[in-house]
């Protein structure tokens, strides 16, 4: 859900990362806070355990501009991706403004990534929402590795509807920002059609 | 359910802020916010001072929302607060109309009872005001965005 601050002429969007396990979630934060003035973004949060794994949550603030005299502020969030902590993901997904699903190209976790997308729909619609009516891209993160499943392969099996893709290596920050953009246009044009509506 | 789109105009939040900053008199506390359960700030009185207030935010969603994981797997509907004690500075966590979340930052001159009182008093008024947030008549800021070109759009994320 958006909240728009009136007074202050603020659009607050909550934008989730989602994926499995070392997918890359995290590090697509860490380059955007990389790369981003000071003044576009607040602290990066990591709720992470010793071995650096998300635990809870990492969190962004981040402000894009304005659009019509309206501040336009992203809350990034990832979710842990380790299967066991579903309950934390439940927990992030809900009020998600839009979904950001990073797969692994990697053929070993050709699996993963369809378990993890399957789990993203359950869990969506355990809270009354459907992934195909929330503002949804994929990112086929780790395209640099010699084991990446070719991109036809990864759509057939993640992508059968045709939803926003993009290449990534978000090690190297490729592809992290064109990802964002894809998925802020998404959220902004369903705003603007509630808005409307 | 998914929860609904909150709008918050002029009048909505200076009828929190009053309630809040009311509540901070009342408390004797530093500060008092009013946070979504997304983690976002919807209002706050007091002196914050250098506390970054959307970290807060967000991370006092994200220990509601566990804790109210654990109170379902207790067969609680909800535990009504959360207190986190420091050694100088502390905070109270409470629901407001199950949807909001009130923080009350308080340092250790204050007793907590007091704080606990005051809150409980601010809740009726505080859930109200929170009740009515968005329903200001006009739908000012749905005719204003609704008015987004895909042009705005690709110029905003063109930087």
């Amino acid at each position: 859900m958006s909240f728009i601050n009136y007074a202050a002429r603020e659009i607050n969007c909550k934008l989730v990362y989602y994926g499995p396990g070392l997918c890359g979630k995290t590090t697509n934060l860490q380059k955007i806070y990389a790369r981003t003035d000071p003044g576009a973004k607040g602290k990066l949060i990591s709720l992470a355990t010793e071995s650096e794994r998300t635990l809870f949550f990492d969190f962004l603030p981040l402000e894009l501009g304005s659009i019509r005299g309206f501040k336009t502020r992203f809350h990034l969030y990832t979710v842990p991706g380790q299967v066991f902590y579903d309950a934390s993901r439940k927990l992030i997904l809900k009020g998600a403004d839009g979904v950001i699903f990073v797969a692994d190209s990697q053929l070993e976790r050709l699996e993963s990534n369809i378990e993890s997308l399957e789990n993203l729909e359950t869990n969506l619609r355990d809270q009354g929402q459907d992934l195909t009516k929330l503002p949804f891209v994929i990112q086929y993160n780790k395209r640099d590795l010699p084991n990446a499943v070719a991109l036809d392969d990864l759509q057939a099996a993640l992508n059968p509807r045709g939803v926003p893709w993009f290449e990534a290596t978000a090690a190297t920050g490729a592809g992290v920002f064109e990802t964002l953009k894809g998925a802020a246009k998404l959220i902004l044009n369903d705003l603007k059609q509630k808005m409307a509506g | 359910m998914p929860q609904r789109d909150l709008i918050l105009y002029e009048d909505d939040q200076r009828r929190l802020t009053r309630c809040l900053g009311g509540l901070c008199e009342g408390a004797r506390s530093r500060a008092a916010f009013l946070i979504d359960r997304n983690g976002r700030l919807l209002a706050q009185a007091g002196a914050a001072g250098n506390v970054d207030t959307t970290t807060l935010a967000s991370l006092t969603a994200g220990s509601v929302a566990a804790t109210s994981g654990l109170a379902r797997l207790l067969g609680e509907q909800e535990f009504s607060a959360l207190v986190h004690e420091g050694d100088r500075e502390s905070l109270h966590v409470s629901m407001i109309a199950g949807e909001a979340i009130l923080v009350v930052l308080f340092d250790r001159q204050t007793p907590l009872g007091l704080v606990r009182l005051r809150v409980r008093q601010a809740s009726e008024e505080l859930c109200s005001a929170f009740a009515a947030v968005g329903s200001a008549g006009s739908n000012a800021a749905g005719q204003e965005l609704s008015q987004i070109t895909d042009e705005d759009i690709d110029n905003l994320l063109s930087v």
